[in-house]
């Protein structure tokens, strides 16, 4: 209990992943390192435990700070404003991304511990001060502006509806944190995906009526690392400390790329071939599908899938030559027909 | 206890081992199927994607197919699971697109009121069935075996559509599940990630290695096997995993046994029966060590 007795004290465990670029810790590789991603380049870490006193409402950037003030200065944190609104302090607890500042001790406590580190799909300065470079470097392939229309007449503005201003809230409100990003399936194995803080933003731009450049911005975005390489594996929805679900911006990026048109990619064959099957069957046809979203004139990406289709054939898994409808299905393509057949 | 019934379209497709072991057990666990053959498929979120209307109308559908049959709406794949929870709780947070939903199937001679509770056979065995009858009926303890469990993508997330929230021991059964049949629970950090099947058609080699790190990490652990409740997870494991060994250059060979095929075993019913000798990966050792045959 505190002098005031206002605050009751509890105990907590803080794993700290210790990383010293200088090579300070020798045996790192040897002391529990975590499992070593063979895609990532996550250098070799130890793991250092710390006991903290602190009220039961403290939240993981308190112990960081605790630790760092009066137990072992030589733990690196970055951090700023302590209140969820600079994003510096994202990193990744009990093995996925949050933000320090905003991590209640009580609820990330597992086993009596809670385990803080750097992500392992970013390059590490020291301790849980990760790099953030592929971070802007991603973000600054989006053309992160608005680019201009001609200019209005002298002493005039540029008016838009709050309609569709209102469409752009859920991205604005991103405080480029890269929690979405640090625990990002696709980018984890791929470096080239752009990732979806910039892809969400770059919804923003492409979906406000002032910018003048939305169908090239579209093009560019329907290239490999763009919006088709997103896996939706919902964690950027799942981690993202502001509600922007940086998913659903990728979603609505694709179907405005669909409709301007580009639609020469697997992305796009994928969901054709998927609606095409489901209206006329009201089921997946799983062995066109894989055929049709690779392209039938992509002979090297056929190739590609051959040894798989022998493995399914060989172990009797090969889904059935003639595809069965299901009974009603008139009732399905009635339901196609009335909201607008696949794409709307 | 009756169940309306959503199989899937992969379970009567590319793995239909899962339909065969998983309607094999119901009736040990006293579950009485009542298939909904009408029902399309969800979408997998793909539909829904470019034509959020298709998405909502289809699944309403279904949803209100199995609430005209009272109860609960089973389904033995994640992704159904997962896509079937985000309408419902998109037709409850915004009734103006459940009422849309409405009159596009109202045609049909539908309408789906929002009652439906969606539950995947891993959550019916905790929540439904219970530990209790669980072990009653476990003739066989998997003792010796080392599984890895693999949840997939949307069984998981996003946890609010999920109920996750509310109830967050589902995060934990098919660990549970596992000690419960007598196996040994492999812990690794891959078990909640992608196994990258939905990027296999525009991504391969990066699908490949996705879901070759998860194998990998888990055959380090020391794990004789995998499980999984999602058969699209066990597509791009199972059907690709000789590829996704080449992608990442390392010899993976672990088994993917699907949910109803691993507590089928615990169950009594043979390797045969549940269809455990029609996988890519061979399931012949790991089913030496709880001393059966394939």
């Amino acid at each position: 209990m505190e002098a005031g007795g206002s605050h009751v004290l509890m105990k907590f465990t803080i794993e700290v992943g210790r990383y010293n670029p200088e090579g300070t810790y020798a045996d790192d590789a040897k002391q529990g390192a975590p499992y070593p991603a063979p895609w990532a380049s996550s250098p070799p870490r130890r793991y250092q435990s710390y006991e903290v006193d602190l009220p039961e409402h403290a939240v993981v950037l308190d112990a960081l700070i605790e630790i760092r003030e009066y137990q072992d200065e030589s733990v690196a944190v970055r951090c700023a404003c302590r209140s969820a609104i600079c994003g510096s302090c994202a990193m990744w607890v009990n093995g996925h991304a949050h933000l320090a500042c905003k991590s209640k001790l009580q609820e990330f406590t597992k086993d009596g511990k809670t385990r803080v580190e750097s992500p392992p799909s970013m390059p590490v300065i020291r301790d849980l001060v990760w790099d953030m470079k592929p971070f802007w470097d991603n973000h600054r392939r989006v053309t992160p502006w608005l680019e201009n229309k001609p200019l209005p007449p002298p002493m005039q503005e540029y008016r838009v509806t709050n309609e569709a201003m209102e469409e752009l809230i859920q991205e604005v409100t991103c405080i480029s944190c890269g929690c979405c990003l640090m625990d990002c399936e696709s980018f984890a194995v791929n470096k080239d995906f752009m990732g979806p803080h910039a892809l969400a933003k770059a919804y923003r731009y492409a979906a406000d009526p002032r910018d003048d450049e939305t169908q090239k911005r579209l093009g560019e975005y329907s290239q490999q690392g763009g919006v088709w390489d997103c896996t939706h594996c919902f964690e950027c929805v799942q981690q993202c400390p502001k509600g922007v679900e940086p998913l659903e911006q990728i979603l609505k990026l694709r179907r405005m790329a669909v409709n301007a048109g580009y639609t020469h990619n697997a992305g796009t064959r994928h969901a054709d071939a998927f609606a095409e099957s489901v209206k006329h069957s009201g089921r997946l046809n799983e062995l066109t599908l894989l055929p049709k979203s690779v392209g039938f004139f992509n002979v090297l990406g056929q190739l590609a899938t051959l040894p798989s289709a022998f493995n399914m054939i060989r172990a009797g898994k090969l889904p059935p030559i003639i595809h069965k409808t299901i009974p009603g299905v008139k009732r399905i393509k009635a339901i196609f027909d009335r909201v607008g057949g696949r794409f709307k | 206890m009756k169940v309306a019934f959503h199989p899937g379209c992969v379970s009567k497709g590319a793995c239909p081992e899962l339909y065969v072991s998983a309607t094999k057990i119901a009736g040990t666990l006293g579950l009485e199927l009542q298939e909904l053959t009408e029902a399309p498929c969800t979408g997998a979120g793909v539909l829904s994607e470019q034509n959020p209307d298709l998405g909502d109308s289809l699944n309403a559908l279904t949803l209100a197919m199995a609430e005209s049959m009272g109860g609960n709406l089973m389904t033995i794949c994640s992704t159904c699971q997962g896509v079937l929870s985000s309408v419902n709780h998109t037709f409850e947070k915004k009734p103006e697109r459940l009422e849309k939903a409405n009159k596009t199937i109202a045609d049909q001679g539908y309408t789906y009121k929002g009652t439906t509770k969606v539950k995947h056979l891993l959550w019916m065995l905790f929540e439904d069935i219970g530990v209790d009858k669980l072990k009653s009926v476990i003739k066989r303890k998997l003792t010796g075996l080392k599984i890895a469990p693999f949840y997939g993508c949307y069984i998981l997330r996003p946890s609010d559509s999920l109920g996750l929230k509310e109830r967050p021991e589902r995060k934990t059964y098919l660990e549970q599940l596992i000690e419960l049949l007598g196996a040994e629970r492999v812990d690794y950090t891959g078990s909640g990630k992608c196994c990258g099947f939905p990027m296999l058609t525009f991504n391969r080699d990066k699908s490949l290695a996705m879901g070759g790190n998860h194998i990998l990490e888990a055959k380090e652990k020391g794990a004789d096997a995998m499980v999984t409740p999602c058969p699209l997870c066990h597509l791009n494991l199972d059907g690709q995993q000789p590829d996704a060994a080449l992608a990442i250059s390392r010899p993976l060979e672990t088994p993917i046994f699907h949910l109803p095929q691993l507590l089928g075993l615990a169950l009594g019913f043979s390797p045969e029966e549940l269809r455990l000798n029609h996988h890519v990966v061979s399931t012949k050792r790991a089913l030496e060590k709880v001393e059966l045959k394939v």
